[in-house]
């Protein structure tokens, strides 16, 4: 059982990847400029960002504000998984490549098996999961980029649809609070809203009015 | 050899943008985490916000890859996107919410209607 729950966690980081490395190339953005995101980045929703502001003609001021408000998730995700590798003899330093990794995948991982795996080894073993989960997503990257690169029609699209389809479930499927679900709803609907207008930085007004929204909901009902 | 090169990596301006929108962006929140994490709250008020937000730009960028789809999804009429979409989401929905189930009938609703049309 616990094996067919890490393979399908791995086939929806797979299809996500080969998702992001076929926008890519639609973008028009190099192999090797997919891949060094994939791997310096290693973010799935931050990559989608930036490809998709940079590739509708935003300037890079703007891409890096939309994405430096989507990458604050990664705070509270690092905060809550350093304290269970930490030991009383570890360097903050010795924690900076186990923090490259934390996404999502490997937040969900740590919390599900680092209470089987002893204390002092904890940094290690995040290091080898990382590790392997990278590699995953330069292959499915290389991967959806050729495919990208040499299918058409029907198939293409199928390839192409992947990205919203999984990144529309995977995160309805993190949604915890009511907030969450408010936010996720809200920020489809208000988008095409807010494109009208033509701001140029459309995604982030429609996303920090969505979730302010969302918040204030939440704020409301527990005030109550 | 530095030809190969830089037809993989292409132009060094988006090589740029990348380090300076992707990497810089994401690495700081991390780093921030690791040396100032500690004592924070992860239920906090505040980062019920953040969550929240962060959530809506992502719901965003989905509305507009749908709705402003790239290359060859663009050639797929937009009410069989959408309605392959809410399709993948009843499903998601109807296997207690399972992601796989979900994305791969939102991809044979979408082949399906494709194949039908002709």
């Amino acid at each position: 059982m616990r094996s067919i729950t890490s393979t399908v966690l791995s086939v929806v980081l797979f299809s996500t990847y080969v998702g992001i490395g076929a926008l890519a190339h639609e973008a028009r953005f190099s192999l090797g400029w997919a891949l060094a995101g994939t791997l310096f980045v290693f973010a799935g929703p931050a990559q989608i960002i930036l490809i998709s502001t940079l590739g509708s003609g935003a300037t890079v001021i703007q891409a890096a504000i939309a994405v430096t408000v989507s990458a604050i998730r990664l705070f509270p995700m690092v905060v809550s998984v350093l304290p269970m590798m930490r030991t009383p003899q570890t360097r903050r330093r010795q924690l900076m490549l186990a923090a490259h990794f934390v996404a999502i995948t490997l937040w969900v991982e740590c919390h599900r098996l680092l209470p089987k795996v002893p204390r002092d080894r904890r940094i290690i073993f995040v290091h080898g999961l990382g590790t392997g989960l990278v590699a995953v997503c330069l292959t499915a990257t290389t991967i959806g980029y050729a495919l990208a690169a040499n299918l058409a029609g029907p198939p293409a699209a199928a390839i192409l649809l992947l990205t919203p389809l999984a990144f529309l479930l995977s995160t309805a499927r993190n949604c915890r609070e009511l907030s969450d679900v408010l936010a996720l709803l809200l920020g489809l609907v208000l988008f095409p809203v807010v494109a009208r207008f033509h701001t140029g930085v459309d995604i982030l007004v429609s996303g920090v009015v969505a979730g302010t929204v969302a918040y204030a909901v939440h704020w409301w009902r527990e005030r109550r | 050899m530095s030809e190969a090169l830089s037809h993989f990596f292409g132009d060094w301006h988006a090589l740029l943008a990348l380090l300076l929108a992707g990497f810089l962006p994401n690495e700081i929140w991390r780093m921030i985490g690791v040396w100032f994490g500690a004592g924070v709250d992860e239920g906090s008020e505040l980062l019920v916000w953040v969550r929240a937000v962060a959530t809506a730009v992502l719901a965003g960028v989905i509305a507009q890859i749908l709705i402003q789809p790239p290359g060859a999804l663009a050639g797929v009429p937009d009410w069989l996107r959408y309605g392959a979409v809410a399709g993948g989401c009843l499903v998601f929905l109807a296997t207690k919410r399972s992601i796989f189930a979900g994305v791969v009938s939102g991809e044979l609703l979408m082949l399906a209607g494709t194949w039908w049309l002709g």
